[in-house]
């Protein structure tokens, strides 16, 4: 399973599934990933964690744990 | 006419500087109930009856977050007569997301666009009519920076609560719509009909505060239960999850057709920016930078010039007005230096009670011409080669260093005390000569009561208790302001979250954000614009979380004790200072992790899920407000428990029973006082820490109105045999010692903090739980100090041993325990 955490540096996904239920799945939805929406992968920062990620126009940043949660294609 | 407008948007979505254009000064802030979320309302400019609530930045009406369930409180309970929602339309996507939801409540809404400025700037276009069309309510474009459409705005928004209904026009697939309308049908009817598909979605959503609120009996919910088991079967997904995806789908497809934009891809100057911040490999070196100029510009230089001005000048003895005549002052108490000490220590070895009279400056008799015989005359007693020991009390610490000196350091000394530049009479040089000498407050209130012939205690009150209070409360706000001002340039150019985000790896450990990095460098220097800078800090469990923790740091004021103990009992070694600070990292770390596994600060955990919002030069007005706006909740809302406080402290240390008769006691008495009595009360408690003494209870309690004032209470108590530093070494030991310095430093900040904490915590238990807390842990690790170290000397105590060990037994489980966090073992389970 390809998830947002393995995905590349530059790279741009489509999210295909959230894994995982309650709160933590409830605010990244509500942030814009949701079923079908395209991610860039920008950076991770300097310390390795969290990355920072383009999302329906917009940077988010989400830590490695919860992107781990999102199963991209 | 009375309109109650509800401002609702994203955060950075320009919120702020709309409710400052609409409503001007008439602005009141405070907090939302029980919640650490700031709440501000405000006058409509121009406009009678109309006020402005301000909601907090939410990004959807999500059950989890405070911010979102006071938005969602507010907006469903007292029903605003109209929500003016402010999108930016550098983002359109994300923030109609709220708008949908909000359209959904029954409550005409209002979209403003805002940023239309840089939105046409950069040749993008929207389409306003079929966003109006798609959204189901009024659309205006503005730009809250550059003021444009305001005036619009404001006649829609009123035109909107007068005569609008607005209803959701977006609608859901029809598996969902059907089971909708049957949860309405079954649950919703006892609403009006404009909120009824509001409550049948949030029973949809399975919404565990709305179904706690209506409490459906069983058939009713087990009806409704089996509406969505059947959508999520069909739909392969959990209800909620069903409801934003589509949510989103009905934007994305909205965007298509009202957002044109004019080239897609490139760099904007915001991505550029932060290519460069939060890079992987200069990332970190200019956070450092950013991190010391804040430090530099509001603990080193400007900020501690103000408070120093506010504390010693203002509230103090007073100060030369525009700065005129002090550096030439310093300059000249500097060349005078040591003279008084040097004359009077050849006095005690040379002169007689003669000279002595002669030269005492506050007799009646003294003039200049006796002062100059008598000090010839001292020169002629001393011989050539005397040599006399003098010695300097530091003001600070009262530490006394010993200086030998020789006739020529007299016949200079001498000389200096007589022919000074700048002085009316002889002896040391005086402030007033060097310039325009504004006399300090205190100065000014003691001359007039002086006057007036006030009796003693109400002197005492006036200038021991009020003034003294007051000036603890005002003291730090110059320092303060310069901090809020640069966080309120850091935080509105979107520096702070990229400081988030750069150290997020650091700190989530202990339970903290990254961005609650700034109030503990910023506590450092003092505690209570580090207690207030925690603002900045989103989520509000770290934001208490780092309330807590913050004051652990050892702050300007308490280096004078900490020197105090390593001069009198440590050789002046700098380990002593050295171990402060890391006792107090420490501290914070421990506390952070035990804190995090914790009931009251576990539950679901709040996913890291942050905007970094584009880069943007923030308004000077906007700036500045945020700055005054920070102060003076401080002022308000922290000034009365300062003041309160320090008025019990006085009255407890300036009155009490002598000889069996109460009165009130002069500064030396301190003894006889209340708060002896009640030291000698409360000293059994800190005999497992080794100082179980009334003296050292009393100087912990003093320490409460400032830490500095351990110092001056350990003077007058220990002080009866001449030196301080002597009688310390003799009450306690290193380790008794080290012991006190670790309970003090830890233990309950000074009053002022304390406000703070009531302040930023906005609840009576949260603050007594931090003070709690601090005062637990601080007696944890003093026993622990104090326990182990009598183990190297031999002198083993079995019971505090025991104790001492049962202590550092539970604060290992307490760290190494699993964590109970519900929430996070539910999202393990599910992702593995």
């Amino acid at each position: 399973m390809k998830t947002l955490r393995t995905a590349e540096i530059g790279s741009r996904v489509k999210v295909v599934r959230l894994h995982g239920e309650g709160a933590v799945k409830r605010r990244m939805m509500d942030m814009g990933i949701t079923k079908g929406a395209e991610i860039t992968v920008r950076k991770v920062a300097p310390l390795g964690d969290p990355v920072e990620i383009t999302v329906r126009g917009y940077e988010l940043s989400v830590r490695k744990a919860d992107a781990e949660m999102v199963e991209v294609e | 006419m009375n309109i109650r407008i509800a401002l609702a948007g994203n955060p950075n979505s320009g919120k702020t500087t709309l409710f400052n254009a609409l409503t001007g000064s008439n602005q009141f802030v405070g907090n939302w109930p029980g919640v650490t979320v700031e709440k501000k309302e405000g006058k409509l400019r121009r406009r009678e009856g109309v006020t402005v609530t301000d909601l907090p930045g939410i990004y959807s009406l999500s059950p989890y977050t405070p911010e979102e369930v006071v938005a969602r409180n507010y907006l469903t309970g007292e029903r605003p007569d109209v929500i003016l929602n402010i999108v930016d339309g550098t983002n359109l996507e994300r923030n109609l997301y709220l708008t949908t939801q909000l359209t959904e409540l029954g409550i005409p809404v209002v979209v403003a666009v805002n940023m239309i400025d840089v939105v046409r700037k950069s040749g993008d276009r929207i389409d306003i009519p079929e966003l109006s069309r798609r959204l189901g309510c009024r659309v205006v474009e503005i730009s809250a920076m550059k003021g444009i459409g305001l005036d619009e705005a404001v006649e829609e928004v009123l035109r909107a609560a007068e005569s609008d209904k607005t209803q959701p026009v977006h609608r859901f697939s029809e598996p969902v719509e059907q089971a909708l309308s049957a949860i309405e049908a079954r649950a919703a009817t006892g609403f009006p009909e404009a909120q009824r598909r509001w409550y049948a979605l949030k029973l949809f959503e399975r919404d565990e505060k709305i179904l706690g609120k209506l409490q459906p009996d069983a058939a009713v919910a087990e009806a409704v239960e089996k509406e969505i088991q059947a959508v999520e079967q069909k739909l392969d997904d959990d209800s909620a999850s069903i409801v934003i995806n589509e949510r989103y789908g009905y934007i994305s497809d909205m965007i298509r057709h009202c957002y044109r934009k004019k080239n897609a891809g490139g760099l904007s100057i915001s991505d550029k920016i932060d290519r460069v911040v939060t890079n992987r490999w200069a990332g970190l070196p200019i956070f450092a930078a950013v991190m010391f100029l804040v430090y530099y510009l509001s603990m080193v230089t400007v900020g501690t010039f103000a408070t120093d001005w506010a504390n010693d000048g203002l509230f103090g003895d007073g100060w030369h007005l525009l700065g005129i005549g002090s550096s030439a002052y310093e300059e000249a108490a500097e060349q005078y230096g040591d003279s008084d000490a040097i004359i009077q220590a050849y006095l005690s070895a040379y002169g007689n009670e003669e000279l002595a009279a002669a030269l005492d400056a506050e007799s009646e008799s003294y003039n200049a011409e006796a002062v100059g015989a008598a000090l010839g005359e001292l020169l002629n007693l001393v011989p050539a080669d005397a040599s006399v020991i003098y010695e300097v009390t530091d003001e600070e610490t009262l530490a006394v260093t010993e200086y030998a000196s020789g006739k020529t350091d007299l016949e200079a000394a001498v000389e200096a005390y007589l022919n000074t530049e700048y002085k009316a009479a002889p002896g040391a040089p005086t402030p007033e000569e060097y310039g325009v000498w504004v006399p300090g407050i205190p100065v000014l209130a003691a001359n007039g009561l002086e006057a007036a012939g006030t009796p003693e205690w109400l002197d005492g009150l006036l200038l021991d208790g009020i003034i003294a209070g007051v000036g603890a409360v005002l003291g730090f706000v110059p320092q303060m302001l310069v901090l809020f001002l640069l966080l309120a340039f850091l935080e509105s150019c979107g520096y702070l979250s990229r400081i988030a985000f750069v150290l997020d790896r650091v700190f989530r450990r202990f339970g903290l954000s990254g961005k609650s990095f700034i109030p503990m460098l910023v506590g450092s220097g003092c505690g209570v614009p580090g207690i207030m800078a925690s603002r900045t800090i989103e989520s509000e469990r770290d934001r208490r979380m780092t309330i807590i923790t913050t004051t652990f740091i050892p702050c300007g004021a308490k280096i004078p004790f900490i020197s105090m103990i390593a001069g009198a009992l440590f050789g002046n070694s700098p380990l002593v200072a050295t171990s402060a600070y890391f006792i107090g990292l420490a501290a914070i770390i421990i506390s952070g992790i035990m804190l995090k596994k914790t009931r009251m600060f576990a539950g679901d955990p709040a996913p890291f899920v942050m905007e970094l919002p584009a880069y943007r030069l923030p308004t000077v007005g906007n700036v500045l407000r945020s700055m005054w706006e920070r102060g003076w909740s401080f002022i308000k809302k922290a000034g009365t428990i300062i003041l309160l406080s320090t008025i019990v402290i006085w009255f407890t240390s300036y009155f009490g029973v002598v000889d069996g008769s109460f009165r009130m006691l002069a500064e030396d008495e301190l003894e006889y006082s209340i708060l002896a009595a009640i030291g000698s009360g409360i000293a059994w408690i800190f005999a497992p820490l080794g100082w179980g003494t009334w003296q050292a209870a009393v100087a912990s309690v003093t320490g409460l109105v400032a830490k500095e004032n351990i110092v001056g209470t350990m003077g007058i108590l220990y002080g009866a045999g001449g030196n301080v530093y002597a009688s310390l070494a003799a009450a306690f030991t290193g380790i008794s010692g080290f012991s006190f310095l670790v309970f003090n430093l830890l233990c309950a900040p000074c009053f002022a903090a304390i406000g703070a904490i009531r302040r930023e915590m906005n609840s009576a238990k949260w603050t007594w739980f931090a003070i709690g807390y601090q005062c637990g842990f601080a007696y944890a690790v003093a026993l622990m100090i104090y326990q182990f170290g009598l183990l190297f000397t031999g002198e083993v105590n079995v019971i505090g041993l025991v104790a001492a060990l049962a202590v550092l037994a539970g604060i290992l489980w307490l760290l190494f325990r699993p964590a109970g966090r519900r929430g996070l073992k539910k999202a393990v389970r599910t992702a593995s």
